[in-house]
Formats: C-alpha cells, structure tokens, sequence
C-alpha cells in the first residue's frame, strides 16, 4: 500500500488531514479523513457561571460564534425558566439572520466558491479569494466585501464584537436598536436581499451555465444516500432560530419530528480510533458502519440537509429559489454533496429576506427587551440551526446557576460521518493507476468543503490524553476490565 | 525588491483570528499588494510541504493564533519559528493562553471519562476511542498527541511581539502590520496595542464615580436591566475595565456588557487574575469580615472570572499545572 497525504486540508474552519492509501494497481483502497484537533470544551465549561456560557461556548468557533452565542443564550432561557419579550426574540432572530447571510457568503465566495469560480484545477496559488478577484474584477470584489463589512457592523450594533458577540442574556438581550438607527437595518436588509439574488444568479452563470461543473454536482462520486436533519416552523418550513427537529429518510419521507428537549432518545455519537471527532448518528437506527442508506443511521445536517428535511422555504424569493433547485436536482431528497453551495444560496436569499421583515417590524425598536429571571435554574436545552447544521447546547447547574454538566451537539459532528464517507467516495472515483496531482487532490478536497465544515467546531468536546484506553476482553470479545491511561 | 514574505497558523484555537483578518475588509487588498502570503490554511492551499521548503529566516513574520495543546501544534510552531524572522503571537489564546486554556483547571482524566463515558449522547462501543497510532486494515493512521496542559506559545517557543484581544480588532491588527511593513516596530516583547486601562478609551468614563466605584452588591449581568449610559462598574457589575489593557475601543461596553479582560493585563503586571482580585478587594464596601465574605461569595467561579483568558500564563497557577506533567 501506497498513502497519500493531504496536510493539512485547506478552505476549511479548523485542522484536518486527509489519508488515501493505494493498493497496488495505484487505485484508492480507502481514504480516511483525520480531524487532528481537540480542546475540551464540555468539561471545563463546569464550575462556570451560565451566564458565561454564550461568550465561552462562542470561542469553540470564531467563525460561527453567533450561532454557540444563541443557541446558548436559548438554552439560558429554558435553564433559568424565563421567556423573552417578543422585541428581544425578534432581535434576536434578526441578528441570526444577519449572520446566517454573511457567514454563507464568506463560504461562498471565500472557502468554496473558488473551486467553482476560479476551478477546481487551478493552480493552488490561484484557488482561493485572491482568483475569485481577479476572475469577477475588484467592483465586483468590492460589493462582495462593502457588504459583508456592513452586515457584520450591524452584528456589532447589537453584539458589541462582531467576534464573540456579548448580546444574549437569559431572558433576552443586552441591547437594542435606537429608533434613528431602524432605517439603516431596511436599508441594510434591501441590500442583503439583492446581494443573495446577485449570487444566486453568479451561481447560475459561473456553475449551472458550465457542463463541466454541473456533470461534477450530478456525479456518483459526490453522491450519498443518508437520512437529513433541520429545524422547521409550524408548517414545516426551514427555520433556523427556532422550531422542532424534522428528520427525512433517504427516500424523502418525515422519519422524526421532535422537539430539542428530547434530542437525547433521537441523536446519538460514536467514536472511531483513528480521528478525534465523534460521529453523529440516529439512535433509533443504530449505528452501522460507514454505509449509505435506510438501513444506516448516519444522518446529515446544513444547507442541503435542511432543505431535504424541509418542505420550503417561509420566504418568497427563497421559495422561488428552493422550488427551482429542486425540480432541476430531479426532486426531493437531493443527495448530491456539491448541491450545499446551491442550497446554501438558497439560504442566504430566505435569510436576507427574514431579515428585511424583522427591520420593518415595528416592534424591532422596542425597549422591552430583556426579563429578569426570578426562578432557581436547573436544567437548559437549547436549538439552533448553526450555518453548518444542528446545534445543540444542554447545560445542568446547581441552584447559583454554576454548570455541573455540559453536553455540546455541535454542527460539523452531524456531518461527520457523511464527510468522511465523501472523501473516501471521491478519492476512489478521482485516483486511479496511480495518478495524484494537485488537481485531482484538490477535487477530494472538494468533497468535504461542500459542507463548510468547521473542525474547531467539532473538536471542541474531545478530550484527554486521548488514545488511551487499553481493553482486556476475553475470547468472545467482552471486556473484561478497562485501563485509561494517564490521570 | 521583492515583497515580504508573510504566514499565518492557528493552533488551539477558534478561528475568531482569522475572522479578525477577513475583517479587516477593504484593507485587506492592501495587505495583499504589500506582502506575499505564503501560508494561511483557512483561506489559501499552500500544504504543510510548501512552508518546509522555504529557507530558515525566509518569512518576514509569523502570525500564529491559539494556544499550544497539541504535539502537531507544537511542531508547526517549530517550523514556524525557523522559517520566520519575528513569529507575532496573535490574540488572546497565543498571548495568555485563552479560554481553551481553562482546561487547566480540569485534569484529562475526568474530562476523558465525561467524552467518551458519561456524555448523554456517547454510545461507548466497546471501549474503542481515538488513539495516537492505530491500525487499520490498509496500514498505519497516526493521531497527535494532547498534551497534559494548554500552553501560551512563548511557553514552547521564542516570540517577538502580541497582539492581545480575543480577537485582536481589526484596528489592533492594521497597526501591527503597518508597524511590521515600516519597520518601526517597538522592542521586542511588546505588547503591541493600548498602554493604558480600558476605562480611558470607554465612553462610559465620565459616568465613573469620581473618587472612584466602591461596590456594596456585586449583581451578576443577568440580575439587574443596565443602564446603557452608565459605567457598569458603578452599577455594580463586575467590569474588568480597570485592569484590563486598552485599544478594543471598549467594545463589550458598547454592547452593554461588561470587560471581561481579554486584551490581558497593563504592561508590568504579571498575573492578570491576581492585579484582578486585588483591584474587586479595594473596592469592596466593608470593613466587616463578614460581609466581605458575603461579596466575594455572590462572584462564583472566582478563577474563571478573573482568568477566563489567563490561566495557563497564570504565575499562581504555573506550579500547581506542572506537577506530573509532560510538556
């Protein structure tokens, strides 16, 4: 056996590393994809304060630290038993929405989008922000960046840093917007709306107008076949502030609707031993190897998944968008990896849009935001969809509300599996006699960047001196007595 | 001539810092015609391979952010060091360890245990777990190995300058480059941002008590409505303000949240936590034993509070973590 190293994997959030062996004939026997990163973060979270917790859980990512921020800041809510005013729900649901665009759209035109709009094949030196300039020119450059610069401003409107916000607090929200200053939200809102639509329409003349590219979305080897997750409202539309979990089978049918308290009996983690992130699957499907299909219980999570567990988008524009990916993917589910950054734009236009209502909405200048909790916190559960999927945070705490246990289901860990079942797909496709160029590495590359992963993100529960736990079993394979090492 | 050459790394870290360097918006195209960018994983393609075949001293500078927890990250910071002129130790958790490093007030063990026993979620499949060398059918698959502590990164190697903040703003950043380009960098070893307290930058200062707070209560932010326009302080909100290094423009204040110290301590004092608890001690409003104790009790997490960036640069904390340790 031959390997071929991949290190460290680029265009991503966090470490990561890929490994393809060769067998003798130079085809792919397997590739694995090695996430080499951990920190801890479930642990140490116990013995702080809660109201701590959406700054600290922000730093597992500073990528998507909006989305740890709120999904924290609703687990507060549900741990110290106090609802929000509805001014403070709709800042921050606006604020969400603001980030969910700008964060899509760093993905597109920063981390993915070169692959597409500069090629997968391009030299290296060429294959990121800097190609995507020179083949859109600097004005078009220039709108890209004045307006992410203005939405993430606005971000610091309300959360103070842009990175690692301090907007939430249970019960509500630190701050406001001054009734002056509503305009600048509407006006910001409209552009973000035509900023969306302008990129769905690059995507349109840079990938869907290429056969090449297109050929690539379609093809088996960027294809799986695996259960979905996203948050939906009440009528099953994509939410990503709040709502219930949906899950859809491989074949398109609801397999799951829950609520996040009862994430426990649906969403569960398996560990391999040769990477440090754990591997999210479906409990009441069991886990079953690295395998596609109803039989398996790997599930996806973000763009792609939540618009498979979806029935549309609560948006017209968007809905327009997800109607017209659909019928040219050939209907629902789309399991076509490279369709995310499609679905993704798709997101970013129902995002923009979401974001205009609430700025008009009236209420969005109120001073009622914020209601003190007078009840004795116990235990919190809390949802958001993170751009890179479902998020879940539980916290316990005793009657100061001091943690005394955490347990993180973070977005990438959902896309875990599927990601490494890609990587190994693409390299089997792509790799053949023998014949590894930067091109065609860059193509495996591909397969999990379609997911936008963040192994910062991912990486933040593991643990400890890690590998070490020696198992003594007896001839059946029962163990008989453990031994961790370290400690 | 040709441009510098320029790399940035992350170790335990968020990517916040990377977000900081995107942030730096419209700038960032100047950055780009003035250097030559010869290693950034989250944003370019150049491997690993690509930094090893440059020269030793050929980089102008490395800019490496996060904290030092992992022994592949403190390879690459190795390598960095020998490939980069002046290696720049980019926000809080590269400067005093950061909020990874509050790890430290835990021990592997426990946290081994929770991850692959105890958490809800974990479905323990016969005690498999990740390990540094495993074996698998097509050969051998190799893990980094996770260090007993998280370390700031002049706790592993030499490092010419900081650039505090969790994340270093935008400002903070362009400054440091602006300095680095025109070679008119400080001596080495400085902090490269504010020299004075927060309070002197934040909008709020002339709300401050004029001989200064004293705090009868101490009320956690959750507890009481603040006053946007007030200093938080004096609203008894435990702000760090005071002691904490200035040029983030006060942006938690902004927020209408509390300092919570990230840009670290003022030059000459070395343990952040402990110039901390002396400053929360002169303000309390009690000669009473008893009362004192009360105060301090309604902050709990002392530690975590007043170290939340800092530990694992902690001179306190520094021989309590090396006992039995590997690096």
């Amino acid at each position: 056996m031959t390997k071929v190293t991949i290190d460290p994997i680029t265009r991503l959030e966090g470490h990561g590393r890929i490994e393809i062996f060769l067998n003798d004939a130079g085809d792919v026997d397997r590739a694995y994809f090695v996430v080499p990163e951990l920190r801890g973060f479930e642990k140490f979270a116990v013995g702080r304060r809660a109201e701590d917790m959406p700054q600290i859980t922000s730093r597992i990512c500073g990528v998507c630290p909006t989305a740890h921020h709120m999904c924290s800041t609703k687990t507060l809510d549900d741990l110290f038993h106090v609802e929000p005013p509805p001014a403070a729900k709709k800042l921050r649901e606006m604020l969400y929405n603001i980030f969910m665009l700008e964060d899509h759209a760093l993905h597109f035109y920063f981390l993915g989008g070169p692959d597409f709009i500069v090629g997968p094949k391009a030299p290296k030196a060429e294959r990121n922000i800097l190609g995507v300039i020179g083949k859109v020119g600097v004005d078009v450059a220039g709108q890209v960046i004045a307006m992410r610069k203005e939405l993430r401003e606005l971000i610091a409107y309300l959360g103070g840093k842009v990175v690692h916000p301090v907007f939430g607090l249970p019960g509500g929200v630190a701050k406001g917007i001054k009734k002056e200053d509503q305009e600048r939200f509407v006006k910001a809102a409209e552009q973000g709306v035509d900023f969306a639509l302008f990129t769905l329409k690059a995507f349109h003349d840079l990938v869907l107008s290429n056969k090449e590219y297109v050929d690539l979305i379609l093809s088996d080897a960027y294809t799986h076949r695996t259960y979905y997750m996203g948050l939906v409202d009440d009528q099953n539309r994509v939410n990503f502030y709040d709502g219930m979990l949906r899950v859809a089978d491989p074949n398109g049918k609801e397999y799951a609707r829950f609520d996040v308290r009862d994430y426990v009996q649906h969403m569960a983690e398996h560990v391999e031993p040769w990477t440090y992130v754990k591997f999210m699957f479906l409990r009441n499907v069991g886990w079953n190897g690295f395998e596609d299909g109803e039989g398996s219980g790997i599930y996806s999570v973000a763009p792609l998944a939540r618009l498979n567990a979806a029935d549309g988008m609560a948006t017209p524009k968007a809905q327009e968008a997800y109607e017209e990916y659909v019928s040219t993917l050939g209907g629902k589910p789309v399991h076509q990896t490279l369709a995310n950054h499609w679905a993704r734009i798709v997101e970013m236009v129902y995002a923009a849009e979401r974001f205009l209502e609430l700025a008009r909405d009236p209420e969005i200048t109120s001073d009622d935001i914020r209601r003190v909790p007078t009840e004795t916190p116990t235990t919190g559960i809390g949802v958001v969809e993170a751009p890179r999927g479902t998020l879940v945070h539980h916290y316990e705490t005793d009657e100061r509300g001091v943690l005394t246990r955490a347990n993180l289901i973070v977005a990438t860990q959902g896309n875990s599996a599927r990601m490494a079942m890609s990587v190994d797909k693409a390299a089997k496709a792509l790799i053949h006699n023998g014949n590894v160029d930067d091109g065609l590495l860059n193509m495996v590359e591909m397969a999990f960047r379609a997911y936008d992963p963040c192994h910062a993100c991912a990486t933040h529960a593991l643990p400890g001196q890690m590998p070490l736990l020696l198992s003594l079993r007896d001839s059946k394979g029962n163990i008989l007595k453990e031994i961790p090492r370290g400690g | 001539m040709p441009k510098p050459k320029v790399g940035l790394y992350w170790c335990a870290s968020c990517g916040g810092c990377e977000e900081a360097v995107v942030d730096l918006a419209e700038k960032i195209l100047d950055v780009v015609a003035a250097v030559d960018i010869v290693f950034w994983p989250v944003a370019l393609d150049f491997k690993k391979e690509d930094v090893e075949a440059l020269s030793d001293g050929e980089m102008t500078a490395a800019f490496i952010n996060g904290a030092v927890r992992l022994s592949e990250q403190e390879e690459m910071v190795h390598l960095l060091r020998r490939k980069a002129q002046y290696v720049i130790a980019f926000g809080s958790c590269a400067h005093l360890g950061g909020i990874p490093g509050l790890a430290n007030l835990t021990d592997r063990q426990s946290i081994f245990q929770y991850a692959y026993r105890d958490a809800p979620t974990v479905v323990p499949d016969d005690g498999i777990v990740p390990r540094q060398q495993v074996t698998v059918p097509q050969g051998d698959l190799k893990l980094p190995e996770f260090w007993e502590r998280v370390r700031a990164l002049d706790q592993v190697i030499d490092v010419d300058y900081y650039l505090p903040g969790c994340p270093p703003t935008p400002t903070v950043i362009a400054n440091a480059l602006t300095a680095l380009l025109e070679g008119k960098l400080p001596e080495k070893g400085a902090v490269l941002a504010g020299t004075r307290a927060l309070c002197y930058e934040c909008d709020r200062a002339a709300t401050k008590p004029e001989k200064g707070c004293t705090l009868s209560e101490i009320k956690r932010p959750w507890e009481i409505i603040a006053d946007p326009e007030k200093c938080l302080l004096a609203q008894g909100i435990l702000c760090l303000g005071p002691v904490t290094r200035g040029g983030c423009d006060a942006v938690c204040v902004k927020g209408n949240m509390p300092c919570t110290g990230c840009f670290g301590p003022l030059d000459r004092v070395r343990d952040f936590g402990a110039k901390g608890l002396s400053a929360i001690a002169s303000l309390l409003d009690s000669n009473d034993e008893a009362e004192i104790e009360r105060l301090v009790n309604s902050i709990p997490d002392v530690a975590g509070v007043l170290y939340r960036y800092s530990l694992p640069a902690s001179v306190l904390f520094k021989s309590a973590q090396t006992k039995g340790d590997a690096p």
